[in-house]
């Protein structure tokens, strides 16, 4: 087997809450809340969720972004230590991240080629750098007179496309990605997902693609994450994600994707899930997902699933004690109201 | 109930006039639900406000067409009439819940202050019926929400509460814009499926506007698909997805990712970018990006043309054509290995 690029060991990442006068941390916000991971070179994860469930805090503290409370992340077998400038300069330039919004990402008073040759120049590799900018341009699909035009000009896939072309300037190993393509249009949408896929593919990159969107990981991921309260709580590969996947919110999350299919859609039957996401702030004992649970017992209250592999696939992790197919939990829930 | 004939809608800007809308006509019946379904830029939003003329004033100019609903024509009534419709015959649902609630006030005297506007109630009364409209949106222990402000809800209850307020005036009309953009798609789920049980109980219509095609197939009867503020597919939800003859639809529909689409397959994107309202290009509005364009594109403007029955397109191409063009196409994909590729070849 090989060494995985990435590895996050039980990552915990929590922000106090302050309050009264003097200020005094009162409780904790646990955005992530023990996440394990491995990334394999030239793979992509994705990783899913709804809002609120740490993805997008995942994602900071891979790049270097947030310090985690516990927890580690070795990168190519070493520690990320997020308090060594010296350590955070050179991980900085192997791993590099592309934001959500191409309209508040980018530095509005700098042109397009400036904002591509900022890394270049934070590095010191200045040697050659229209060339070498006008190059990245040209990988990303933007021409070479965008050189000198300000972020206002462009449309949004524009402006997305020299957020990566920026990332990819310093040659990194691994891009984080987060949700690149949920503010732009379908058709704009597949183009920049066309664009990703050739990037990874001729500079061989590893990526953590983000997004709330199941059928764009679909297209695009490896292997499939999903969160939940701070939390893993399923983790595989993409054929079996999507057609075997076990954890009862996957299933919900998953049935509660509308498909661009009519009749299809008035043939399935949803699973669809009451109430809301509970706080960050108090997470529920036990499972974090009992509370929305439909399938939860008494054990889910009061005991924590960990992360296990199902039908001894140590590629398919589940984080429940009572793991089915989607089929089982529609099944069980007709006798349920039906009876 | 509803009928837009032929509807210019031009916005007045710095760098010139704005065609957001432009020789639009529908028409929506009772309990049906219509689906607008368009990229950001395509006039969906700036039409449905048309409606109840939400749209900037005096920036925003009608120069042409009539919006007959129930017999009168709502561009020619006055202001104060006009005020009697909105919120009560027409209601409207925004996609921002948060800022469409106002932060300062309690959510129970919010849906208080709607229903009082729109009937005469004595307070008691209106309040006993904010917890009636609380509790049919889903809304627990109802009594208790009343006393909440909008910040102490989450998203998808703030979209609930303003599905309240919408409803407060008992509609014959709801236009939703883009209602559950801003949520999850579990809470989606529950949103939509509320909206299908109010309309059932109230028997309302329901204009729906969205990005999302997934979103329309699963709620719609109708649709119309908007692009560069012109209707270029106008049929019912069957006839858009599975028997479209429109080159902007069909690529459309392509470009989507979907659930049961194969890992690493290569996305038929639509090249370019819309076009510019200010100087829309000559000739039909999709033809530079349109991969079945020919000269005579450049020249014709299509209008709406009759496919079958409560089905049409705007465009020069008959059935038989788009089928060759499609075939064409598909095969020149293929050669070119577009279609799919291995990356464990590469």
């Amino acid at each position: 087997m090989t060494e995985p690029l990435l590895e996050i060991r039980d990552l915990k990442i929590h922000f106090p809450i302050k309050s009264g006068v003097l200020q005094k941390t009162t409780n904790h916000v646990k955005a992530v809340n023990g996440v394990n991971l491995s990334v394999n070179k030239g793979e992509t994860i994705g990783i899913v969720g709804e809002s609120g469930c740490g993805k997008s805090t995942l994602a900071r503290s891979i790049v270097g972004l947030l310090k985690p409370t516990s927890g580690e992340i070795l990168f190519e077998g070493e520690r990320i230590q997020h308090d060594h400038q010296k350590g955070m300069h050179k991980i900085r330039r192997d791993i590099q991240m592309v934001f959500q919004d191409p309209f508040t990402s980018l530095n509005p008073r700098m042109k397009a080629g400036d904002i591509i040759a900022a890394p270049l120049k934070a590095y010191k590799m200045t040697e050659n750098l229209q060339g070498r900018v006008k190059e990245l341009m040209d990988r990303v699909g933007l021409k070479a007179e965008d050189y000198d035009k300000l972020p206002h000009q462009f449309s949004g896939g524009q402006r997305q496309r020299i957020g990566i072309a920026r990332a990819l300037s310093l040659n990194p190993k691994l891009i984080v990605l987060d949700e690149p393509v949920s503010a732009l249009d379908v058709s704009i949408q597949a183009q920049v997902i066309n664009l990703l896929e050739d990037l990874q593919k001729e500079l061989g990159l590893t990526y953590i693609f983000i997004a709330h969107d199941l059928s764009v990981i679909k297209h695009i991921a490896d292997k499939v994450a999903v969160m939940y309260l701070g939390k893993v709580m399923e983790f595989a590969g993409n054929e079996t994600f999507y057609k075997d996947s076990r954890h009862p919110y996957t299933n919900a999350l998953l049935s509660a994707v509308p498909l661009p299919d009519p009749e299809k859609e008035r043939r399935r039957k949803q699973i669809v899930l009451s109430g809301e996401l509970p706080s960050p702030s108090h997470p529920p004992a036990g499972c974090v997902f009992h509370t929305r649970c439909p399938f939860a017992q008494e054990a889910c209250k009061l005991e924590i699933p960990s992360l296990k592999a199902v039908d001894d696939n140590a590629d398919h992790l589940v984080s429940c004690f009572f793991p089915m197919s989607a089929e089982e939990q529609l099944a069980k829930l007709s006798q349920t109201t039906s009876g | 109930m509803l009928e837009v004939k032929n509807l210019k809608v031009q916005i007045d800007t710095a760098e010139g006039i704005v065609q957001a809308v432009d020789r639009v006509s529908f028409r929506v019946e009772a309990g049906q639900t219509l689906g607008i379904v368009g990229e950001s830029g395509s006039g969906k939003s700036v039409l449905a406000h048309s409606i109840i003329q939400l749209n900037p004033k005096p920036a925003t100019i009608y120069p042409e067409g009539e919006i007959i609903f129930e017999g009168k024509n709502l561009l020619e009534l006055r202001e104060k009439a006009l005020r009697k419709i909105r919120g009560n015959e027409i209601a409207m649902v925004f996609q921002d819940p948060m800022s469409s609630l106002n932060p300062v006030f309690k959510i129970g005297s919010q849906l208080i202050e709607a229903i009082i506007t729109n009937q005469k109630m004595s307070k008691k009364q209106a309040k006993a019926r904010a917890i009636e409209l609380l509790r049919d949106v889903g809304i627990p222990d109802p009594k208790r929400r009343m006393q909440d402000y909008p910040h102490q809800l989450s998203g998808g209850m703030r979209q609930r509460v303003l599905i309240a307020i919408a409803l407060a005036g008992n509609p014959k009309l709801l236009i939703a814009d883009e209602p559950t953009t801003a949520l999850d798609v579990t809470i989606q789920a529950q949103i939509l499926e509320l909206l299908r049980k109010v309309q059932k109980k109230y028997k309302m219509a329901i204009i729906l506007i969205s990005h999302d095609l997934g979103v329309i197939s699963q709620i719609a009867d109708n649709v119309l698909v908007m692009y560069s503020g012109r209707i270029v597919e106008d049929g019912s939800v069957n006839d858009i997805f599975y028997r479209t003859t429109m080159p902007y639809t069909w690529s459309l529909l392509r470009s989507l990712p979907r659930l049961d689409g194969q890992r690493h397959e290569r996305l038929i994107n639509i090249e370019g970018q819309p076009p510019n309202l200010i100087s829309p290009p000559k000739g039909c509005n999709f033809h530079p990006r349109c991969p079945f364009a020919t000269d005579k594109c450049l020249k014709i403007d299509p209008e709406l043309t009759y496919r079958s029955k409560g089905h049409s397109a705007a465009c020069i191409l008959s059935e038989q054509e788009f089928m060759d063009g499609k075939e064409r196409i598909e095969a020149t994909e293929k050669e070119r290995g577009a279609l799919t590729y291995d990356r464990t070849t590469a």
